[in-house]
């Protein structure tokens, strides 16, 4: 990503980290593609509703600070592993959304030609190695694909993202102890939205932070705040600089909220009405971002309402390529097993 | 002009596949435990990080969940990692790695990917290390598709088979007998393939067919051995790869001396000879058979440590002889 000039920047002196680092147009774009998360998923709900979807979907609504302010400072060519809850790291990391209705919709024309669906959504071209049905699967993965970069000094930088609920798994502790070890450029994003499933973290995590977690293997443990978009990106970009100067790995702690439920069988027993209402209302990481750029003169309310109508369309475009695309014929099931040798 | 053939044990043959292929191949490198300085705990990887420095034979800690999560994602973005397991019973650490991950990626993404990994897996009874330390599990990883799963009974096979391993686009795992690595064979110099998926035929034969992997390949033709001198001729399929599996030549072979009989380490229930009677059953060799099929395996036991027990608990060369003569003679 460009920075900003000079002049720009000596104005911008006393404002957060990504109003003196990024353009103007840089920053709109990021509101533009925090809008194109938050209506994707509401139209993949919809659509599920609608029985255009089957299966299950895992909604990261209220998470797309976190995913964007994660992948800014991401060149295309650095990778990221995704989780369950992925579709925003997937977008935030230069997916069409068109391609990504499609493979919701079982379609050959989405990013996996209809065989993984929501939880193996990924789009390798763009550096999205997928996103992981395993909670802490990718990991490992995303060590191991931090070693290719340094073994073949591509000064790739790989990012894993998993949710609160990994932490927990022995990959997550395994993985970060190797990358450590090695110092490979992998940084590891716990985005800690509160609840595993149902589980608390206060109930399954004997430490107060997930960050906390960074000491046992001597890396750099951030918290910030994962609905404001500016902390997020600091923290990832002073990561990412950390990563490619061969300094080793580091965890941020995202902390956020999910506003929907865990899955489509949620029933939301285990949170109040009132603690969802207040995130919702008060801590919603697209509204404090749009108050923050309007705030500081990024733009104004016919600016939104722009981006609110391009995202819109640009949704309602893609859910028609998704229904008019092609479905995978019966007789391809057995595709893409193992590789397909002259 | 041909290359040189030479004398060497199993794990010099896998030492040598694996020497070829990373001075072939800039992206090959090794991972596992104790494989550096140590130099494995079967001696297999030997010398060779003298040879190709620790960055690319690499120490993992003890992390068999990490260290081949580690591997697949390696394999994923281009490189060619050859993970080894100390013992293949640690497979069970890392099975979340192994099935849902190295076996289903390329599917899951639409063919966008493939997942290059080789594991190998000492395994295996005999070495009295008991119940932790000597399980036959290539039927565990048999069973799921997206993964080839081989077991080399020789050491020209063992090497042949890793560089075959090497080259392929998808992850292969190797079980290698513990028992075998000593054994010594003919392995001719330099690079050469053995291809995954085919049997072969150790010896030909009019009256019985049997169907042996790994260790018991040699078992069987040291039975084959003392049941010729009683006028019983039997063939010998090394069925080598589990999967995908050569069917076509157990077929063939079933249809020429009509009776079947398998013979495996691992457990016998739910094991390979299941599938391999099974498949016969299913083939047009069914009606060919002159008696029923007989599989020998491994008790219904964990591998206990007692030397004689051990023994007990895995078809040894007289139970084949014994298994053999009354399949001919029709006792059975």
């Amino acid at each position: 990503m460009g920075t900003a000039s000079k002049a720009v920047a000596d104005s911008r002196a006393n404002l957060p980290f990504v109003y003196r680092q990024y353009s103007a147009e840089q920053l709109k774009h990021v509101l533009y593609k925090m809008y194109l998360i938050r209506r994707f998923e509401e139209g993949a709900e919809d659509s599920y509703t609608r029985g255009l979807i089957h299966g299950t979907m895992h909604l990261s609504i209220g998470q797309e600070a976190s995913a964007m302010g994660i992948c800014m400072p991401l060149g295309e060519d650095d990778q990221i592993t995704s989780t369950h809850r992925g579709h925003g790291h997937c977008i935030a990391k230069g997916a069409e959304v068109k391609r990504m209705f499609a493979e919701f919709f079982g379609k050959t024309t989405g990013y996996c030609k209809g065989r993984g669906g929501s939880m193996h959504i990924a789009d390798v071209a763009k550096g999205n190695l997928g996103a992981n049905g395993i909670v802490g699967g990718g990991i490992p993965i995303a060590v191991g694909a931090a070693l290719s970069s340094k073994m073949m000094k591509t000064g790739k930088v790989v990012v894993s993202f998993f949710g609160d609920g990994a932490n927990n798994e022995g990959a997550f502790h395994e993985a970060l102890n190797m990358a450590a070890v090695w110092k490979l450029p992998v940084i590891f994003v716990c985005e800690n939205n509160g609840y595993g499933m149902s589980t608390s973290t206060a109930r399954s995590t004997a430490v107060k932070n997930i960050a906390d977690r960074a000491a046992a293997y001597s890396m750099p443990g951030v918290i910030v705040n994962g609905n404001i978009f500016s902390e997020v990106a600091e923290a990832s970009y002073k990561a990412v600089e950390r990563a490619r100067a061969g300094e080793g790995p580091t965890l941020i702690e995202s902390k956020t909220y999910r506003h929907r439920g865990h899955s489509k069988s949620d029933r939301n027993r285990y949170r109040t009405k009132e603690e969802i209402e207040d995130w919702m209302s008060n801590r919603d990481p697209i509204t404090l971002f749009e108050n923050e750029l309007r705030e500081f003169g990024f733009i104004d309310d016919k600016g939104i309402e722009a981006i609110r109508v391009a995202v819109a369309q640009e949704i309602a475009d893609g859910i028609e390529f998704a229904k008019a695309s092609p479905s995978p014929h019966v007789s391809e099931t057995g595709n893409y097993v193992y590789t397909e040798q002259a | 002009m041909d290359a040189m053939v030479r004398e060497l044990s199993y794990a010099q043959a896998i030492q040598e596949a694996m020497a070829i292929a990373m001075e072939m191949d800039e992206r090959v490198f090794l991972m596992g435990e104790d494989i550096g300085v140590y130099g494995g705990a079967f001696q297999v990887t030997g010398d060779l990080v003298e040879r190709f420095g620790t960055e690319r034979v690499i120490d993992t800690p003890i992390s068999e969940l990490g260290g081949a999560g580690v591997a697949v994602g390696a394999a994923l973005t281009g490189m060619r990692p050859i993970f080894e397991f100390q013992f293949s019973d640690f497979a069970t650490l890392a099975m979340e790695q192994i099935v849902n991950q190295a076996a289903k990626m390329r599917f899951m993404l639409g063919g966008e990917v493939s997942v290059p990994v080789v594991m190998r897996f000492p395994a295996g009874s005999g070495t009295g290390a008991a119940a932790q330390h000597s399980q036959s599990l290539e039927a565990w990883l048999g069973h799921v598709p997206g993964l080839k799963v081989i077991q080399p009974a020789t050491p020209y096979d063992a090497k042949g088979m890793l560089l075959a391993a090497v080259a392929d686009p998808d992850p292969v795992m190797i079980f290698e007998h513990k028992l075998l690595y000593k054994a010594k064979g003919p392995v001719p110099e330099g690079y050469y393939t053995v291809p995954i998926g085919k049997a072969d035929i150790r010896r030909e034969g009019r009256d019985l067919t049997i169907v042996a992997t790994s260790i018991m390949v040699q078992k069987a033709l040291d039975a084959a051995a003392v049941l010729e001198a009683e006028g019983i001729d039997v063939e010998v399929v090394d069925l080598r790869t589990i999967r995908p599996m050569d069917k076509q030549t157990v077929i063939d072979s079933v249809k020429k001396t009509s009776r079947l009989m398998c013979v495996y380490e691992a457990v016998k229930t739910l094991g390979i000879g299941a599938e391999v009677s099974a498949m016969i059953a299913e083939s047009e060799a069914f009606d060919y058979l002159d008696a029923p099929i007989v599989r020998l395996g491994g008790a219904e036991t964990p591998i206990p440590y007692n030397p004689e027990l051990e023994k007990a608990t895995v078809p040894q060369v007289p139970d084949i002889i014994t298994a053999a003569r009354d399949l001919v003679k029709g006792v059975r």
